[in-house]
């Protein structure tokens, strides 16, 4: 039908994730933040901003942000490059909603079979073309690029973001700004190279770099989910299979502490917020106001999403719902080339399923957003020397081990399951 | 994961203190010094605790601390107010969460008795005010916020009354020096309420009306008709 055709389209399919997903959440983080942080240090937080008697304990405030931005006087200071000062906050907004595109953020659904049952015997009769099988026709992928090489396409993409930054800092004519501008060109070279060697070893282990055939790789048994990864080094039968499982969830659990420190340091945020550093430098925003600055300020929030799908989809297994397969909730069962059979299974229909898994992703996300506002309301900032130091010196070398060791488990898994 | 960085830049402190810290009391724990030199000393060297110096431990620490704080303050129920509003530690079982705050149009604080706040002007036993005009608290007034146009009673025995009482209490200080001042306790700045918010400088200056609107009967002992405090007219 035409009207699952445009819905699978794209360009409606990322305005979709945009407009349902992204920017509420991102909003909402805004207010998040401030009460989360302020809970942590024993205050209430804004809970005051209401509509006549609506309050929400606050979660209006976002609104009431967005007016003031929009509305406040959009002041261009004297010898700025006015061209490169308008792009600027474009380029740190742009490249975050780009990278979405590679997100899979819910299950392939199939809108004709909402109220069916997905077993194998269904599957295997549609493919069939049998009397009275699910209709499969119109698929609706919710992932916008699936593209083979996924996760190099969103290095690519958000080493872009970087611009926005420098090129605020140098726009604007202020040594301040300029300052802030080249202390966020430093820090994101130097992290981009660390995070995209952390993130090596779950090719190796998943051997795919595309974030939808990642997150069907993972399954939905959560010892099989990229921080463990069980069945991808456990080779399967014998009993000390589960020795190179278990070195390998080890070498996985690493590559999550590794990529997080990393991604942590690309949103630019505490403990890695040197180019902002409100104490010393205001940071490459400095001349910037009204909803110029807001834009910075969404890309960053917007990143703080993105670092969060990111990580659910690599290591948290996506939109999996733990036992939960296309055919309902499963106990026991065995893991093979196209996802877990047999076992227990409770019956569930297409459309439910499909309504947990997104929801599972939804919550996912937020969970992992929520966590780093939590570590930055907790840490303090690092010295620019100890940031360099500790990618460079620290965070590297171990992500290098960290992919030869896993291919050294790989390889014992693999010659122990031949 | 200890960090060799850190660790460098902690030993130059500590030879740093060596350094300055000699002849002082307080400085690096000496466990033999040398006969030839005083300065050459064995001292006890301070390493910090391999969970200091490890930044996934302290971080862990860290996080546990403030999420700690985070639950507490989410699922715990707020304090109840009249708990809150008292200042110390907590005494009952209702301090459970640690949020102290005060929110304020709904919840108020209950003040010292002393605190002063907006003035009111006392009242006679027959409700007339009982200010005199004699003109001590605009004289003592810091602020000169104080504007008392005077005119002659009918009463005799009272001779004074104010016919203007005006005080702009943005310009009050709020020393309460116009009640120590009043020899017959007719201003007095207990009522326990805050200056109101305006929308209009001159909304902010109390009249002589609103402030007997805010006034008592006192109890205290007036001249004029009736007993007096030196016992004239007492039968
Ligand atoms: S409190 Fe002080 S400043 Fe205010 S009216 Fe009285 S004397 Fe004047
Ligand atoms: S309020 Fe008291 S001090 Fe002030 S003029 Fe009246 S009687 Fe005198």
């Amino acid at each position: 039908m035409l009207v699952f055709q445009i819905l699978d389209f794209p360009a409606v399919k990322w305005l979709f994730l945009v407009l349902a997903l992204v920017m509420p959440l991102a909003s909402l983080l805004t207010w998040a933040e401030r009460r989360q942080s302020a809970m942590m240090q024993d205050r209430l937080g804004p809970n005051r901003a209401n509509i006549g008697p609506i309050r929400l304990k606050g979660i209006l405030h976002f609104v009431a942000d967005a007016l003031k931005m929009i509305f406040k006087e959009d002041f261009i200071p004297a010898n700025v490059h006015k061209g490169l000062f308008a792009l600027a906050p474009v380029l740190a907004l742009a490249p975050v909603l780009i990278a979405f595109a590679i997100i899979p953020f819910g299950p392939t659904i199939y809108p004709h079979a909402i109220t069916k049952v997905l077993d194998a015997d269904a599957l295997a009769a549609a493919a069939a073309g049998a009397q009275g099988a699910p209709n499969l026709a119109d698929a609706i992928r919710m992932q916008i690029l699936s593209i083979d090489f996924g996760l190099i396409y969103y290095f690519a993409v958000l080493t872009l973001a970087n611009y926005g930054g420098t090129i605020a800092g140098w726009a604007s004519y202020n040594k301040w700004a300029l300052l802030g501008g080249l202390r966020s060109s430093s820090q994101m070279m130097s992290y981009e190279v660390a995070m995209g060697m952390s993130l090596m070893p779950m090719f190796l282990a998943y051997a795919t770099l595309e974030p939808g055939a990642l997150v069907l790789a993972q399954g939905s048994q959560p010892w099989n989910w990229g921080v463990i990864g069980w069945g991808q080094f456990a080779a399967s039968g014998a009993g000390a299979g589960a020795v190179p499982g278990l070195f390998g969830a080890l070498a996985m659990m690493g590559a999550f502490v590794l990529f997080f420190t990393a991604a942590i340091a690309e949103t630019k945020r505490a403990p890695f917020d040197i180019p902002e550093g409100e104490p010393e430098i205001i940071g490459y925003f400095v001349e910037y106001s009204g909803i110029r600055w807001g834009m910075f300020f969404l890309a960053e929030f917007i990143e703080i999403v993105f670092i969060s799908a990111v990580i659910a989809t690599v290591f948290f297994g996506g939109w999996q719902v733990p036992f939960l397969d296309a055919d309902g909730f499963r106990i026991g069962g065995e893991l093979g080339l196209t996802g877990v059979s047999g076992g227990h299974v409770f019956a569930m229909k297409h459309g439910w399923v499909v309504a947990l898994q997104f929801l599972a992703f939804g919550g996912k996300v937020v969970l992992l957003s929520m966590l780093q506002l939590l570590i930055r309301w907790t840490l303090p900032r690092f010295r620019a020397d100890q940031l360099m130091n500790l990618g460079w010196k620290l965070l590297l070398p171990l992500a290098l081990v960290n992919i030869m060791v896993t291919a050294l488990i790989k390889l014992i898994s693999l010659s122990m399951g031949s | 994961m200890s960090t060799a960085h850190d660790d460098k830049h902690g030993e130059g402190e500590r030879r740093h203190d060596l350094g300055h810290g000699h002849g002082e009391a307080a400085g690096p724990v000496v466990l033999s010094v040398s006969d030839r030199h005083p300065r050459v000393r064995t001292i006890q060297v301070v390493r910090p605790r391999s969970e200091d110096s490890s930044f996934l431990a302290a971080t862990a620490k860290g996080l546990g601390i403030t999420l700690k704080h985070f639950a507490r303050n989410f699922f715990l129920p707020m304090r109840k107010a009249q708990a809150r509003s008292k200042a110390g530690a907590p005494t009952d079982d209702s301090w459970r969460n640690e949020i102290e705050t005060v929110q304020y149009p709904e919840e108020k604080v209950t003040y010292p008795e002393r605190f002063r706040g907006l003035h009111r002007l006392m009242l006679r036993d027959d409700g007339a005010v009982r200010c005199v005009a004699c003109m001590c608290c605009p004289t003592v007034c810091p602020a000169h916020c104080i504007t008392i146009i005077p005119e002659e009673s009918e009463n005799k025995g009272i001779e004074k009354r104010p016919a203007v009482f005006e005080i702009d209490e943005l310009r009050c200080v709020v020393c309460g020096l116009c009640v120590e001042a009043c020899p017959c306790d007719a201003i007095r700045m207990d009522t326990g309420e805050h200056a109101r918010p305006v929308e209009d400088r001159a909304d902010a200056i109390e009249t002589k009306d609103s402030m007997m609107g805010r006034g008592i009967h006192s109890i205290a002992v007036q001249g004029g008709e009736g007993p007096d405090w030196r016992g004239h007219g007492v039968e």
